[in-house]
């Protein structure tokens, strides 16, 4: 838990320094007043989109006769593959004239929709269709039952799968950057920049941080209320699907224009790119090992941050109560901040505290367990939800002890969510582009920070080569997650 | 079948953590090892572009057998890491884009003095007064122009003209650049904060293209979006770059204003040595080869900078540097960055 303390700790540390004339020159100004309405209003904006995006097209994918339901479940997670500056490079790219708030809402939604997408897919699928058949056969309409049943049953996936995306939105760099939105991120990011300000950047940053208390608590509040889990009996089977009917074709049009606009924009935008320029990226040992650094660094953050979430994920789901609940929340406020925030952290605490690790692969780790706890203790605890404590009592009671039923009972039955969190850490880990450029070990060049490079002078074509390894690679496990959650599932299998 | 899925899902598992925990245990042991002097290494933190400098970089090492352990980030990346660091940074030498950073790290006491030999190479305008950085190469301000949009005998006399009605609309600016800092701490420098204030207003009241970088500005004028930009000589060289074709082939221009007007200001890329490596004769070559005449010819025709060498020709397409009507401000006066980052922020141009 202590990791995600780490930038909470150098923020306190650092603010104090600046002294309280100077922080509240920084704060008390109508600047940060329409920073935060801006910050919060994108993310409400965003989430919206994202909530209505995810649940309909999860919706349309399991639960109606679309046909080929299953490839639109791939593309329709596939956008988790593509980093928000590629994105919102490919969109300018495209129209030049494109800034502001909304086509930045616009490109934050269409890649940050599969974060509700997935959980929701995965809850539509497990939910009782008994509750839905109850309601109808009470004279509700199917509007209603959809309203009133449905919705409920997937609340909490929708919930958990909105924070995301909401503390997603308010960290985001990339997008808000290139398409100069003026956000809280940008607003750090900026003050870095010019005149290297560090005291304002981190004052700026807290105030980052309280926002997502707030954020934080609501969602906790509205869980709270709206609790409602399907708790499954014995026997499991698929709800009936609903005929579409003469309303297939426009709907399979608007699927088909979203995965248009997710995917084909940055697609043909990047090519355009690769065909216009003449630059080229380095031969091709170079290339392979930028691809094989963003795979070893990636995969030693998921594997850190798996090793982190689990206690945190299993607490969650077998211990709940108020220290548990406060435990959880401060892992998601890391989450929140800037990658350059958290990198500066990480120096702090390299250089003072673990000097040995300071630029070596273990603090990048480090980092992206600090960034990205939320992501893998979220899924940790889903999976441990979902398999029944009992179990866990009938091997104590025949005389196991608690290694033994952790071991041979607790983590086998876990081991889904932990292979859905280490894909999301590992997919988000090569996408992370600030942090690792402070903390990577001095030499060795990523993925990211190649096609950062690249493009930082123009080099478009050399670049492309990195974006289209990051995002192949990143496909594989969005992949996985879409198997994981049971979008590729056949009909009978239940 | 979920016997199938349970056991792939714990063999993926394992595999992950072996081969992540494996990834980091193997071989970046010393990756902070500040190492000794004369050891034949040394650590480089690069706010240039690995793109522009890598070769160079290879270049020192082919003849001199020193490796280089170079640290690419943004200037403003590295000068935070520097100054988070402190005493502790295994950095030898911070080689930045623009004299800003280089005057804030000199600030905090963490660069040593270079000796005189060094430092009397560059010109007094390019260097700091105390000795503490270095500038290698410089890099004028221009107005780029699309003559499609703007005939040449229409073109503002003064950067503060760019404010006037005409050119409403027309004129692209990178606010967050530090090369844009550095013109606007010029402006105060040579005509006092008032004028500067009133020249970021109404640069903000004209309705001005606002962009990322410079090479989206360079590119949008090109191209035809945007009639002018405010920014450095050199983009136009890295645009035709990737467009395979030659800066004068380009459709966009460049205006130098003439007259010593402040639109005009000429500012350095440089470097600085950190104390704990002031006597390492290895960074002392290093020094010597950045300011050598083929690191300084790299610069001209690979970067296409302005050398600061005497005696090293410029790139073709610019005029060289000793006819350029330079403002009459001293670069050593430029890091009171501070008070210019209020200036613009209060502006409005940038969040």
């Amino acid at each position: 838990m202590a990791v995600a303390l780490i930038p909470l700790a150098y923020l306190a540390v650092r603010t104090a320094e600046a002294g309280w004339d100077r922080i509240a020159a920084e704060l008390w100004t109508e600047r940060v007043g329409l920073l935060a309405l801006r910050s919060l209003g994108l993310a409400a904006v965003v989430t919206t989109a994202c909530v209505l995006l995810g649940v309909g097209t999860a919706f349309l994918v399991i639960r109606t006769d679309l046909p080929g339901r299953r490839a639109f479940a791939v593309l329709a997670a596939l956008p988790l593959a593509v980093p928000t500056y590629i994105a919102a490079f490919a969109w300018v790219s495209a129209m030049p004239r494109l800034e502001g708030f909304w086509p930045a809402a616009l490109v934050l939604t269409l890649c940050s929709y599969p974060y509700v997408l997935l959980p929701v897919a995965a809850a539509l699928r497990g939910a009782d269709p008994a509750q839905e058949e109850v309601s109808r056969s009470l004279g509700r309409s199917g509007w209603q039952t959809f309203t009133a049943v449905t919705l409920r049953q997937i609340r909490p996936a929708t919930a958990a799968g909105a924070l995301l995306v909401a503390l997603y939105v308010l960290s985001d760099f990339g997008a808000v950057s290139i398409l100069r939105a003026d956000t809280f991120t940008r607003a750090i990011f900026v003050a870095f920049d010019m005149g290297f300000d560090r005291t304002g950047a981190l004052v700026l940053s807290s105030v980052l941080v309280a926002l997502t208390v707030l954020l934080l608590a609501g969602e906790t509040a509205t869980r709270r209320r709206g609790a409602r889990y399907a708790r499954l009996g014995g026997t499991r089977r698929p709800a009936p699907r609903l005929p579409l009917g003469a309303a297939r074709w426009p709907v399979l049009a608007a699927l088909l224009g979203v995965a248009g606009l997710a995917l084909g924009v940055p697609a043909v935008s990047l090519g355009r790119r690769l065909a216009a320029g003449v630059s080229r990226p380095g031969a091709l040992p170079e290339v392979l090992t930028a691809a094989g650094n963003s795979l070893t660094v990636s995969l030693a953050g998921a594997a850190l941050t798996m090793l982190l979430a689990l206690p945190l994920g299993l607490l969650a789901a077998r211990a709940p109560g108020p220290l548990t609940t406060v435990l959880d929340r401060l892992a998601y406020l890391a989450h929140a901040l800037p990658g350059v925030v958290i990198g500066l952290s990480l120096i702090f605490f390299g250089i003072n505290v673990a000097y040995p690790l300071y630029q070596t692969r273990w603090l990048l780790a480090l980092a992206y367990a600090t960034l990205f706890l939320p992501l893998a203790v979220g899924a940790v605890a889903g999976a441990a939800a979902q398999s029944p404590a009992g179990l866990e009592e009938v091997a104590r009671s025949l005389g196991r002890g608690p290694w033994s039923v952790l071991r041979t009972v607790t983590l086998p039955l876990t081991l889904p969510g932990i292979g859905a969190g280490a894909a999301l850490v590992f997919l988000t880990g090569m996408k992370e582009l600030p942090a690792t450029l402070l903390l990577r070990p001095t030499g060795t060049d990523t993925l990211a920070t190649e096609l950062w490079t690249s493009t930082a002078v123009g080099a478009y074509a050399a670049a492309a080569p990195y974006a289209a390894l990051l995002v192949a690679i990143s496909a594989l496990p969005t992949w996985l997650l879409v198997a994981r959650s049971g979008l590729l599932d056949k009909e009978d299998r239940t | 079948m979920l016997v199938t899925r349970r056991t792939t899902s714990v063999l993926l598992a394992a595999g992950l953590l072996t081969f992540g925990l494996a990834a980091c245990g193997s071989g970046d042991e010393d990756a902070t090892d500040p190492g000794k002097p004369d050891d034949k290494q040394i650590t480089v933190y690069s706010g240039r572009n690995e793109q522009l400098v890598k070769p160079l970089l290879e270049k020192f090492t082919e003849q001199t057998g020193i490796a280089v352990k170079p640290r690419y980030a943004t200037t403003a990346q590295l000068a935070a890491q520097l100054i988070e660091e402190g005493d502790k940074s295994p950095a030898d030498v911070f080689f930045a884009q623009d004299a800003g950073a280089l005057g804030t790290v000199a600030k905090r006491g963490m660069f040593s003095t270079l000796p005189e030999a060094t430092t009397t190479k560059v010109p007094p305008t390019y260097r700091a007064g105390n000795g503490q950085w270095v500038g290698l190469s410089a890099r004028a301000r221009v107005l780029a122009y699309n003559p499609d949009l703007v005939p040449a005998d229409q073109l503002p006399k003064s950067v503060f003209d760019l404010t006037g009605p005409a050119w409403k609309g027309k004129v692209g600016v990178a606010p967050t650049n530090a090369s844009f800092q550095a013109f606007v701490t010029a402006i105060r420098v040579q005509h006092g904060d008032a004028k500067a204030e009133e020249f970021l207003a109404g640069l903000k009241a004209n309705d001005p293209q606002i962009r990322d970088g410079n090479i989206k500005i360079v590119e949008d004028v090109n191209s035809g979006t945007v009639p002018v930009g405010l920014v450095n000589h050199y983009y136009l060289g890295e645009v035709a770059k990737e467009q395979g074709t030659t800066p004068d082939a380009l459709k966009v221009k460049l205006h130098f204003f003439p007259g010593g007007d402040t639109g005009a200001l000429v500012n350095v890329a440089g470097l600085g040595v950190l104390n704990r490596s002031a006597t390492d004769p290895d960074v002392q070559k290093f020094v010597d080869f950045m300011l050598g005449t083929e690191a300084q010819t790299y610069f001209a025709e690979q970067t296409f900078e302005y050398p600061v060498v005497a005696g090293v020709h410029g790139p073709a397409y610019v005029p060289p540097l000793a006819d350029l009507a330079v403002p009459d401000v001293d670069l050593n006066d430029l890091d009171t960055l501070d008070a210019t980052v209020t200036m613009i922020k209060n502006s409005g141009l940038v969040p």
